[in-house]
């Protein structure tokens, strides 16, 4: 599985300017190629930076030093090229579930004319299986209803890179299960690449074909690069006692509880 | 269920009953003072031609609180036109916050009384002095209450915003404002009760019509139940005008639409 570099970080620092002359070194020489297609996690403990990689990549923030690139371009300002998941999926409360993909279609997709902006919001509410509460305000959904309208959005303006910040964290775990095995359904479909970060060890196992774990910030970076060799699709069920999904899962709790643990939260 | 009804009839019928001891009371301290059954006799009176015009100054009540009003909506239309813009560019804006703040905080407590002799002086003319004055004190709690809403607006709506490259124009329309807009109609619901306060003293000062001047018209007739009704009419007119904007303003707030 060897492609061309898609998305390249390439010796990224961020440092947050905190008043006063004074200074938060985040990251320090983050670098990381991502393939096409391919679903990567970021794994660290809370506080060391991954928001802070993921915005960006979205372009939602600044880069210190360093630089990164989509296809050889320079990121430096949000775009639909890049579609984010918020953690607390960010809906708009007075559109409802349609209104809301609605709203992103128009404005990435204005050469479609009215009858294909339906079809075309139409296709992603049905990816996540939402027809029958498509004209339902985000307050009148599940918590997991609203997320998947969440990823319906994002997915609907056909983003290259789909960038979830921690996107079921908020989620009890039945819920979140059946997410992750929604989200990855999906991206066979879509072939989307995917950036996820999560602080669930079993998440982004399951999930990834790449897992990054980071260190502890100040100054955090790439730890260690963990490949998943699990074939698609991958059944929960069956990765229970599966060897590589057991090595995948000591290798980042070692990681996380051993070589960078942290006890002060 | 009996408690209930003590508590919806029973208690303001008995406060009723009080009010009007206590009114009788003063009517027999006070000579000339109306008794509660005169000011009874005198308000059907009023009522019974609310819309008879002799001229300038001996009008019908109903004529002396649409003149009122006209005024009222005339300041607070100007209010609201001036206002929002002015609370959105401080809200959206640190620099226009940092600018304008210090005059709105200066000028929001001064007087509207104050305001009269400066405006009859460059106006000249009645209707003008009262729509100026209503707009300078009326303004305040739109800008803030609107520059609080577009505030309120969370981080993650302007995120999406920023994802999908949406320009200012869009992002004030799809965005913003429909954050912004429960907000606002505090604003002015504050605002027209302000106004409505405002009106009575104004015209008190400039005389001419409305229901300010009637009842200092009154007064120097020496019907004083007149002015007792007047009272009643501002009160049960004031009611009304913010029962009407909160039905408005609920209506636009897309959390009271059953959605949350
Ligand atoms: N705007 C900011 N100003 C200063 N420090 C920040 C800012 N945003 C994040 N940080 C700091 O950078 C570090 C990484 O934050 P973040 O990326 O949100 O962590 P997480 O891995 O939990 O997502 C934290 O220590 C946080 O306090
Ligand atoms: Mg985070």
């Amino acid at each position: 599985m060897s492609a061309k570099p898609f998305l390249k970080i390439d010796h990224v620092d961020k440092v947050f300017p905190l008043g006063k002359g004074k200074e938060y070194v985040a990251l320090r020489d983050v670098k990381l190629e991502i393939r096409e297609n391919e679903i990567v996690s970021i794994i660290g403990h809370s506080g060391c930076g991954k928001s802070t990689i993921l915005n960006l990549i979205a372009g939602l923030d600044t880069i210190s030093n360093g630089v990164i690139l989509l296809e050889d371009r320079e990121i430096n300002a949000p775009g639909p090229e890049r579609a984010v998941v918020f953690q607390n999926h960010s809906l708009l409360p007075w559109l409802t579930v349609y209104q809301n993909i609605e709203m992103a279609v128009k404005k990435v997709r204005d050469d479609l004319n009215p009858k294909e902006v339906k079809e075309h919001v139409m296709k992603y509410i049905e990816l996540v299986n939402l027809d029958h509460a498509k004209d339902k305000y985000p307050g009148e959904i599940s918590g997991g209803m609203k997320q998947r309208v969440g990823i319906a959005r994002a997915l609907s303006i056909e983003p290259k890179v789909l960038l979830m910040d921690e996107p079921f964290g908020a989620l009890d775990s039945l819920t979140r299960a059946n997410l992750q095995d929604h989200l990855m359904r999906i991206q066979m479909q879509t072939g989307n690449t995917v950036i996820i970060i999560t602080h669930d060890v079993d998440e982004a196992v399951l999930l990834s074909d790449r897992v990054i774990m980071m260190t502890n910030g100040p100054e955090a970076t790439i730890g260690e690069i963990l490949e998943v060799n699990l074939p698609r699709p991958r059944e929960r069920l069956t990765l229970q006692h599966n060897e590589e999904y057991l090595r995948c899962r000591g290798a980042i709790v070692e990681f996380l509880y051993s070589k960078f643990a942290k006890h002060d939260d | 269920m009996l408690l209930k009804t003590i508590n919806t009839v029973a208690l303001p019928t008995l406060l009723f009953g009080v009010l009007i001891a206590v009114w009788s009371t003063v009517s027999i301290e006070i000579p000339g003072f109306p008794t509660p059954m005169e000011t009874w006799n005198e308000l059907l009176v009023v009522l019974s031609d609310p819309l008879y015009d002799n001229g300038a100054g001996d009008q019908g009540i109903a004529l002396q609180l649409m003149s009122s009003l006209k005024r009222v909506f005339g300041g607070f239309a100007l209010a609201i036109a001036v206002g929002i813009p002015v609370g959105l560019l401080i809200g959206m804006s640190k620099m226009a916050q940092t600018a304008i703040n210090p005059y709105i905080q200066i000028l929001k407590p001064v007087s509207p009384l104050a305001w009269l002799p400066l405006a009859l002086f460059v106006f000249k003319d009645v209707d003008m002095t009262a729509i100026f004055v209503i707009f300078i004190t009326s303004i305040w709690p739109i800008i803030i209450n609107t520059a609080l809403g577009v505030r309120s607006v969370s981080e993650d709506y302007l995120n999406v915003a920023k994802v999908l490259q949406l320009s200012a124009f869009e992002k004030v329309f799809q965005i913003i404002l429909p954050v912004a807009v429960p907000f606002i109609f505090t604003g002015m619901r504050l605002s027209l009760g302000i106004a409505w306060l405002v009106i009575v003293a104004a015209e008190m000062l400039t005389g001419g019509l409305g229901i300010g001047f009637w009842i200092w018209d009154e007064y120097n007739n020496l019907n004083y139940s007149h002015i007792i009704i007047g009272i009643i009419l501002i009160g049960v007119v004031g009611y009304i005008l913010d029962t009407i904007m909160g039905l408005i303003a609920d209506y636009f707030d897309y959390r009271k639409r059953g959605r949350v």
